[in-house]
């Protein structure tokens, strides 16, 4: 057990390395000058080499990178070439925004997906799970930015029930717990829900299907188990399963949350990856991508982690 | 024994065996910790046998024993960490025997009849295969697919153009039988060839392996657990524990006269015809000691009610006991020092 | 076994099979039988005719609009279902629209099986060192969600078509060489590929005679339930503006442009989005079908 663990930790250190590697490249991927941004039309020469040497532009691209991670392992990700801020508040303070959406929607998503996978899953092939495999397929298949927006055709231009934009009124962007922001946070929460909830609704339906024609539950009810009981050591049985899928459409959402961030004004590192885009402002785009990615691989860490824990089996594959 | 026909490949004779087994030694390395210090399983460790020529050399043991990797080890399909192989006089691999001639000579019959047929292939493109590979013309490797089929009891114009899975299993088994034999080798190794099957299967499958036996002048490797299989087949048996040969002679006198308290075991352990004659007691005791840390001295000591302190400490040799009877046991080793060996 | 058997016996078998069924034709048996997956085929057909046709289908130009007739309703006369922003026929737009968005969800698939099935078939028939670095290195790539990727390269490329298609292929590579490696391993060890190796046949030879024809299959499945995902992010691109540029008919990018008129046609606005969704639940539906066509024991 110990052993697995270990290893399963190491092997996190050369994927948080690769990672990091293709952040790096990603800005010398851009075609241009990395400062065309910050230069203004008529910069003269000297400016330029001196601008370049302040960013670190002129060392050798192993050099920069090795700074680069140095810095990162710090919490320094650098200066935004837009804004001027330290690109590490600026992420810092998106995730939080991010975070709180897509937390909620893989809640949502979690207990809608269970809900309607079990149903599936327990009453096979009846007009139930026909219907609750329908809405899965619509889960998965739905361009969700195109949902959002037909939520907010509905629920704002239509009914003028909630806000379309936004994560609180005036363009707050700090998140609080109160009626006013949970109003904003309904419909992109909603929509971001769909996700996991389809993904979720198949695995566990297949699941079910697959621990009901088992043995050992044809053993429980022979023993005279009431169904309740066999449900019971159903649940116990795709827990791990349930769990690992919902960490990483957890993971999936945070890093995935541009376009929803994009449809609704969410001032996430969605928001700020657009920005970061548009303004061709390398240092943000590396370090909001690399923080998200990095979000991602702990996130998997931890689903691995608790997922043999809970399963003793799943450490011998 | 039946008789060899005459090979226009053979070299040294009747008299030369068609396969020496020189210290044939495979370890597979298994993770165990982290920090790569690494366990190995000792699946064949220092086998020797011969097989003569126009003989059935049957194999038995436990599961686990190294049967399966010695098949796998004379088709060269896993290397050997050492040993040598030399065939009819030549030595495998290198100059003498090069490796594609080798393969074209001996093949192999696998346990699982469906895993080792090509799904997607039809199964006159699956016994083609071979021919085609060495150079046949397809045309003509069809033809000899054909011919093929019709010799292993399945009408070619019925059977050659379906795919493995409208097969039954004894039909299956045929084909692949009918596959080895298309590069017209000299040696089949049949690797638990008849032991998927039905009894009553497998009893015509036996039958067609002794016709084809006689017809093309083939040598068998047979590999079984099913010891009256063994026995019906073999000219001569090899059994096998832990990854060593424990004692190699004729059919009769292992089974008859078994030397080595293993073997004794193992036969005893047939289930008799005769219901007066019944086996009372379970002739070896719980499961074969871990591959890993295999017990020092004899292997087989942990399990033996023959076992004395120097049975822990010596490990046997092979040695002759009797006209090609050979067996590896301290008890007939003179000055061994175990109380039933002769003094030296 | 039929050897055996008196002629009693032999006249009750049932009928022999007298024209083996080879696999494609099992599988397009079995999909035959399949009502939805046969209704998503065909609604697949419809656009991929649509996208080929549009030109001779579409009422009007795509291009060219007039504002004073902007934003009509659907319904309205001449335009059945509205103008957009510019005043251009809706219905036009939608069926050109057919021709690059469906361009660009399914040529990265494309692209990736071909190198993603390359990469892991190699890797997972080799095995070895070979193996280890081609699969490490995909596994970096799997560290990032696919949305996170493909906006990040098609974000560092800059917008266009050529780098969004660059971008989303590379998001497809890794799970296709992933699930390549991985049924290949499973293949390589099949008693089947011993025994060609036991043939003498040279590495080369078993690969195009006994592993590609039992791996391409599962493969090309797991490829096509891809294209929904890749319709969603090409469209997605091209609605965060990385895709193709304006004027260009994409439906992608005229659910961008659109977005700013869904106070005064919110139901033209929803349009081009409808369209990703069909196409995205038809390929959806296909692919479901396709694998349970070919996911049968013997």
């Amino acid at each position: 057990m110990l052993v697995y663990l270990t290893k399963r930790i190491l092997y996190t250190i050369p994927i948080v390395l690769g990672v990091s590697l293709v952040c790096f490249l990603l800005v010398h991927l851009a075609p241009g000058d990395p400062l065309v941004s910050v230069l203004p039309p008529d910069a003269s020469e000297d400016l330029k080499q001196q601008l370049l040497v302040i960013y670190g532009f002129d060392r050798p691209y192993w050099e920069q990178f090795l700074r680069w991670v140095g810095r990162a392992l710090q919490g320094d990700l650098g200066y935004s070439i837009a804004s001027g801020r330290s690109v590490t508040t600026e992420v810092l303070r998106a995730v939080g925004n991010t975070l709180i959406l897509a937390s909620v929607a893989t809640v949502i998503g979690f207990f809608f997906g269970l809900l309607f996978g079990f149903v599936g899953g327990y009453f096979r092939d009846s007009w139930i799970d026909k219907t609750a495999s329908a809405l899965a397929v619509v889960g998965v298949s739905v361009p969700h930015y195109w949902l959002g927006m037909v939520l907010v055709i509905i629920f704002s231009s239509q009914l003028n029930w909630l806000p379309p934009t936004g994560a609180g009124p005036g363009a707050s962007s700090d998140w609080q717990p109160d009626w006013a922001h949970i109003r904003h946070l309904i419909l992109p929460a909603v929509t971001m829900s769909v996700i996991p909830m389809g993904i979720i609704a198949r695995t566990i339906r297949a699941l079910v299907a697959d621990i009901l024609s088992q043995d050992f539950v044809q053993a429980l009810r022979a023993k005279g188990m009431g169904e309740l009981g066999v449900f019971l050591h159903i649940v116990k049985n795709a827990a791990p399963t349930a769990l690992a899928v919902m960490g990483l459409q957890l993971g999936y959402l945070l890093g995935g949350s541009i376009l929803i961030e994009t449809v609704f004004a969410w001032p996430g590192t969605g928001f700020l990856l657009n920005a970061a885009i548009f303004q061709r402002d390398l240092p943000l785009l590396q370090g909001t991508i690399l923080v998200l990615a990095l979000f991602f691989v702990l996130l998997n860490l931890i689903v691995d982690l608790v997922q043999s824990l809970l399963d003793p089996r799943i450490q011998r594959s | 024994m039946s008789s060899a026909l005459i090979s226009p490949l053979d070299r040294g004779g009747p008299a030369q065996p068609l396969l020496t087994v020189r210290g044939l030694v495979k370890h597979f390395a298994v993770k165990g910790s982290v920090f790569g210090a690494k366990a190995v399983v000792r699946a064949v460790d220092g086998v020797d046998f011969e097989i003569l020529k126009g003989e059935t050399l049957g194999v038995v043991g436990e599961s686990g024993c190294g049967k399966s990797t010695t098949a796998r080890l004379l088709m060269h399909l896993i290397a050997p960490d050492a040993g040598t192989l030399i065939f009819d006089g030549e030595p495998v691999g290198t100059g003498g025997l090069a490796m594609r001639e080798f393969r074209r000579q001996v093949q192999m019959v696998f346990q699982d009849s469906y895993a080792s047929l090509n799904p997607r292939l039809t199964v006159e493109a699956s016994i083609a295969f071979g021919p085609q590979v060495h150079g046949i013309a397809t045309r003509a490797a069809i033809d000899r697919a054909h011919g093929l089929l019709d010799r292993v009891g399945l009408d070619p114009s019925r059977f050659a153009s379906r795919y493995p899975h409208e097969l039954s299993g004894g039909q299956r088994q045929r084909v692949n039988i009918a596959r080895a034999l298309a590069l017209q080798p000299r040696l089949l190794i049949l690797d638990e060839a008849v032991s998927a099957l039905d009894k009553s299967v497998e009893a015509q499958v036996l039958n067609l392996l002794l016709d084809l036996k006689e017809e093309f002048g083939l040598t068998y490797l047979f590999i079984s657990h099913d010891l009256n299989v063994v026995r019906f087949m073999s000219d001569r048996v090899a059994v096998m524990y832990l990854g060593k040969v424990a004692e190699i002679g004729p059919s009769e006198t292992v089974f008859d006269k078994a030397a080595h308290p293993y073997s004794a075991a193992l036969t005893r352990s047939m289930p008799s015809m005769d219901p007066d004659n019944r086996t009372e007691e379970a002739p070896i005791a719980g499961d074969p000691p871990n591959p890993i840390n295999p017990p020092s001295g004899c292997r087989f000591h942990t399990r033996c009610t023959f076992a004395e302190a120097p049975c822990s400490a010596t490990p046997p040799t092979l040695a002759a006991v009797g006209i090609g009877h050979k067996v590896s046991c301290l008890m007939h080793e003179p000055g061994s020092g175990h109380s039933k060996a002769a003094a030296s | 076994m039929a050897l055996a058997r008196s002629t009693a016996e032999i006249a009750a078998l049932p009928p022999v099979i007298d024209k083996s069924e080879g696999y494609w034709a099992s599988v397009w048996r079995r999909l035959r039988r399949d009502k939805v997956a046969i209704i998503a085929g065909l609604v697949v057909l419809a656009l991929i005719l649509m996208a080929i046709f549009a030109p001779y289908i579409a009422p009007a130009d795509p291009l060219s609009g007039r504002i004073t007739r902007r934003l009509r309703p659907i319904g309205t006369e001449g335009f059945p279902l509205g103008t957009d922003e510019l005043g251009r026929d809706m219905l036009s737009r939608l069926i050109h629209g057919a021709r690059m968005s469906l361009l660009m969800g399914v040529t990265p698939v494309i692209i990736a099986f071909g190198l993603g099935s390359t990469i892991g078939i190699v890797a997972g028939y080799l095995g070895g060192w070979f193996n280890t670095i081609a699969m490490r290195t995909i596994d970096i790539f799997y560290a990032f969600p696919s949305v996170l990727l493909a906006v990040a390269l098609s974000g560092a490329l800059g917008a266009g078509l050529t780098n969004a298609l660059v971008s989303l292929s590379v998001v497809f590579i890794p799970p296709i060489a992933r699930v390549a490696e991985a049924v290949t391993t499973q293949v390589r060890n099949r008693d089947y590929v011993e025994a060609a190796r036991a043939s003498g046949a040279p590495g080369f030879t078993i690969v195009r005679v006994h592993v590609l024809g039992n791996v391409l299959g599962p493969i090309f499945v797991y490829a096509t339930s891809l294209i929904s995902v890749s319709m969603i992010l090409a469209s997605g691109l091209s609605f965060l503006g990385l895709g193709v540029r304006p004027p260009e008919p994409e439906w992608g990018l005229m659910l961008n442009t659109l977005r700013t008129v869904i106070y005064s046609q919110p139901w033209v606005a929803a349009l081009p989005g409808l369209m990703i969704f069909i196409t995205s639940i038809s390929f959806n539906l296909l692919s479901d079908g396709l694998r349970s066509a070919m996911d049968v024991k013997q």
